[in-house]
């Protein structure tokens, strides 16, 4: 079972939207697929029509006193299921606190899984917190979304920095840029530059695209309502990238 | 992973598309989901059902972009699944070992053992989808309406399956829409699988094995000869089921089981010839002895080449490298053995002993009451075990090997009688008689397969080494070979002794003199 991650610290960079859409793709390769909402904002299990709901909520789910695998609803999508969000998510940090080596709780957690899934995607919330840190912990690959503009790129160097100091397991990280806009050139510029000069970087890169915009009215992925759009191509293009480094086959 | 789907059949396929939609409208709102979908299936089990007798069902489901491997349980849950690259799926009948490695080949593998795989039922099924949705338009449920036309092995178009397919974690929802279908009229729940349903149509039943005469049920007081034609008519039913996959060369079994059935009948002829019209006997006894002869030669090399793994296994100072040679010869050996053997059943002189015993068996009439299905076993079965006894008895420590081969057809004569006549007696104490018995022959059979392929591993030896420029090396791994045999039969030699006593103990005797007497009361 292979763990993605989409992480980044800061918000509204198009995470969600990858772990939507790459889950999708993954499924679609005849994939077994889970996605964890860890975002109590609950976008993605807004995205697939799910309620952001869990009984007993996050602290059942990480002290263990309700099987993870009983939460878990099936998506639209065949192969894609969802582990949804719920409010008391905005917790976790506090909750993983209180359990016993909480960096590595959550890829405790997901062991048990690895029977049903072959691959996971963790869509993260924005912070630098014990969940991020349990989260890396758990993902072999961090996908992470970058607007084009030089904070984003020290975002970058912060996080490689931090997985760096970790003892034993650490996350490949997989950057791209997300939400590029052409009119701008400074986005143009540093999308078409750095690629090329730091090994983490994705070839592939996803505009800011309208149909991108568009998966929150149709509330489904950009390759189940779009399949032949840019974002749908570009999202796909990314899939083989991220399966690549992530060492999946077929 | 166990299955939750549930099943039903749509009684009126007239009213397909429109009629599931309006008899289920109140468990949920419906929308289409998708297109129809041609799915070209082929049901897969060995000639004599080992997968499903196993519980196991395989299925090649083929659409237009891909062709995949599906095993499920007993339960109907998905145990492998195994995509096929485009282009790769397999020509069936084939063999296990030619499916791709993976987690559908592991698990039926044991189970089809040295049998092939054939296609059971092929059929084409339009898959339409419909989709239960909640509130939020999630889909909560599915429903597959499955419109399946058989090809093979008849042609029929099978009433609408109707396939409930619950989403995780709605489990609610699917009950709901399963108790709207149980109560809907013109729904019913499937009364089996969709193979089960695909052979109905077809005339047929799932794991119904071709005649063994071994299963014929015989009553103690019927005419002996109406007891006769009975199982010698099921014993040519299984020769004739065996002779397309023997001349196909599907799989080894095929030829296996053939000459099962000739054995047994010619068995049955030697025993109990006299009960059957004078005559009979005598005409076709040297014909099943012909038809006996020609499968001979290709058996002894398959079972050889069957072997071969388990010979190499046990090399101490020779590799199994050094075989190949041999393993060669007796593959060209084989090739040309199968040719005799296939153009034989093919011939003139085989379609007409067939034909002939076919006749000859429905003309048996039974002189009248007497002798007895009870009579005729409480005879035989007395004196194939004196015969045994006999021989067992006059066998020494200077006996030649031939004297042990001669009670081990005297030991399969007995234990044909006693299954051939099984159906009369008490299961349990057939099975403890049939089990003794049997003890008693493996010990000679070891002792004479391993008399039989010494010898021929030396006839082998010699014609490599005359006809053929073979390495020392091949040479001296078969003398390794015929030195593993000979301690094998010098085992089974020492072991015979000890089978014999258990035969020929009190308790084993009064069991079998127990059978003839209780079918003979």
């Amino acid at each position: 079972m292979k763990v993605f991650a989409t992480y980044n610290i800061k918000g509204g960079v198009g995470k969600t939207a990858t772990a939507v859409n790459l889950g999708y793709l993954a499924a679609r390769d005849g994939y077994r697929v889970l996605l964890w909402d860890l975002d109590p904002q609950g976008a993605a299990s807004y995205l697939f029509r799910i309620k952001p709901r869990v009984k007993g909520g996050g602290r059942a789910l990480i002290h263990g006193t309700k099987p993870i695998d009983a939460a878990i609803k099936g998506t639209d999508f065949d192969g894609l299921d969802l582990l949804p969000a719920d409010f008391t998510y905005r917790n976790l940090d506090l909750l993983l606190d209180s359990a016993k080596q909480p960096a590595r709780r959550l890829a405790a957690l997901l062991a048990p899984l690895a029977r049903d899934y072959d691959v996971v995607f963790l869509d993260c919330p924005p912070s630098i917190s014990l969940l991020s840190e349990s989260v890396l912990h758990a993902a072999a690959l961090l996908l992470v979304p970058l607007i084009p503009t030089t904070l984003s790129v020290r975002t970058l160097e912060q996080l490689t920095e931090f997985v760096g100091t970790f003892n034993g397991h650490r996350p490949d990280v997989l950057a791209f840029f997300s939400m590029i806009d052409r009119r701008k050139r400074l986005h143009t510029q540093i999308a078409a530059e750095l690629p090329g000069q730091r090994p983490e970087f994705a070839a592939t890169v996803i505009p800011a695209l309208s149909v991108i915009e568009q998966m929150s009215v149709q509330r489904a992925p950009v390759g189940a309502f779009a399949p032949r759009s840019l974002a749908a191509r570009q999202y796909d293009q990314l899939w083989r990238e991220a399966r690549e480094r992530a060492g999946l086959t077929g | 992973m166990a299955s939750d789907m549930r099943e039903f059949v749509l009684d009126d396929a007239a009213r397909l598309g429109r009629a599931v939609p309006d008899a289920l409208a109140g468990s949920a709102a419906w929308a289409n989901g998708g297109p129809v979908r041609v799915r070209r299936r082929i049901w897969l089990d060995t000639f004599d059902w080992r997968l499903y007798w196993a519980g196991l069902t395989l299925e090649q489901a083929g659409s237009r972009d891909r062709t995949e491997l599906v095993l499920t349980g007993r339960d109907g849950g998905i145990l492998a699944t195994e995509l096929l690259a485009a282009g790769r799926a397999p020509r069936w009948p084939s063999l296990v070992s030619q499916l791709p490695a993976g987690p559908v080949r592991e698990l039926v593998e044991p189970v089809a053992g040295v049998r092939a795989l054939c296609p059971v039922v092929r059929a084409t099924s339009q898959v339409t989808e419909l989709r239960a949705l909640n509130a939020d338009a999630k889909t909560v449920a599915r429903l597959a309406v499955d419109r399946m036309s058989v090809t093979f092995p008849a042609r029929a178009l099978l009433p609408a399956r109707l396939t409930l397919i619950p989403v995780r974690g709605y489990s609610a929802s699917t009950d709901r829409i399963g108790a709207a279908m149980t109560s809907a009229s013109g729904i019913t729940t499937a009364p089996g699988t969709a193979l089960e349903a695909a052979l109905a149509a077809s005339g047929l039943r799932a794991g119904q094995p071709p005649g063994k005469g071994t299963s014929v049920q015989l009553s103690p007081s019927m005419p002996a000869a109406t007891g006769l034609r009975a199982v010698l008519t099921a014993l040519l039913d299984e020769l004739e089921a065996n002779v397309p996959g023997t001349i196909a060369d599907i799989d080894t079994e095929f030829l296996h089981d053939l000459r099962v059935a000739v054995r047994r009948t010619r068995s049955v002829v030697k025993q109990c010839g006299r009960a059957l019209p004078s005559g009979l006997a005598t005409e076709f006894r040297p014909e099943f002895r012909w038809l006996g002869d020609l499968t001979t030669p290709t058996r002894d090399l398959d079972v050889y080449l069957l072997a071969y793994g388990r010979m190499t296994a046990g090399l101490v100072a020779a590799s199994p490298a050094d075989l190949s040679p041999f393993r060669d010869y007796l593959a060209h050996s084989r090739t040309l053995q199968y040719r005799r053997l296939a153009a034989g059943l093919r011939s003139a002189r085989f379609a007409r002993l067939i034909a002939g015993w076919r006749a000859a068996l429905e003309g048996v009439r039974p002189p009248g009451k007497h002798p007895t299905v009870a009579q005729l076993a409480a005879a035989r079965i007395g004196a194939a075990n004196r015969r045994v006894l006999r021989a067992g008895q006059q066998i020494s420590a200077a006996s030649p090997p031939e004297s042990l081969h001669q009670l081990r057809k005297g030991c399969k004569e007995l234990r044909y009688l006693v299954e051939m006549f099984g159906s009369i007696y008490d299961a349990a104490e057939r099975w403890q008689a049939v089990r003794e018995l049997k003890a008693l022959q493996d010990c000679l059979g070891a002792f004479q397969d391993a008399e039989v392929q010494g010898s021929e591993i030396r006839g082998f030896a010699s014609q490599l080494f005359a006809t053929r420029a073979v390495p020392a090396e091949t040479l001296l791994a078969m003398g390794e070979i015929a030195a593993g045999l000979a301690i094998a039969q010098r085992d089974a030699r020492r072991e015979f002794d000890g089978r014999f006593a258990d035969f020929a103990s009190p308790a084993s005797q009064a069991r079998l003199a127990g059978l003839a007497l209780s079918a003979a009361a």
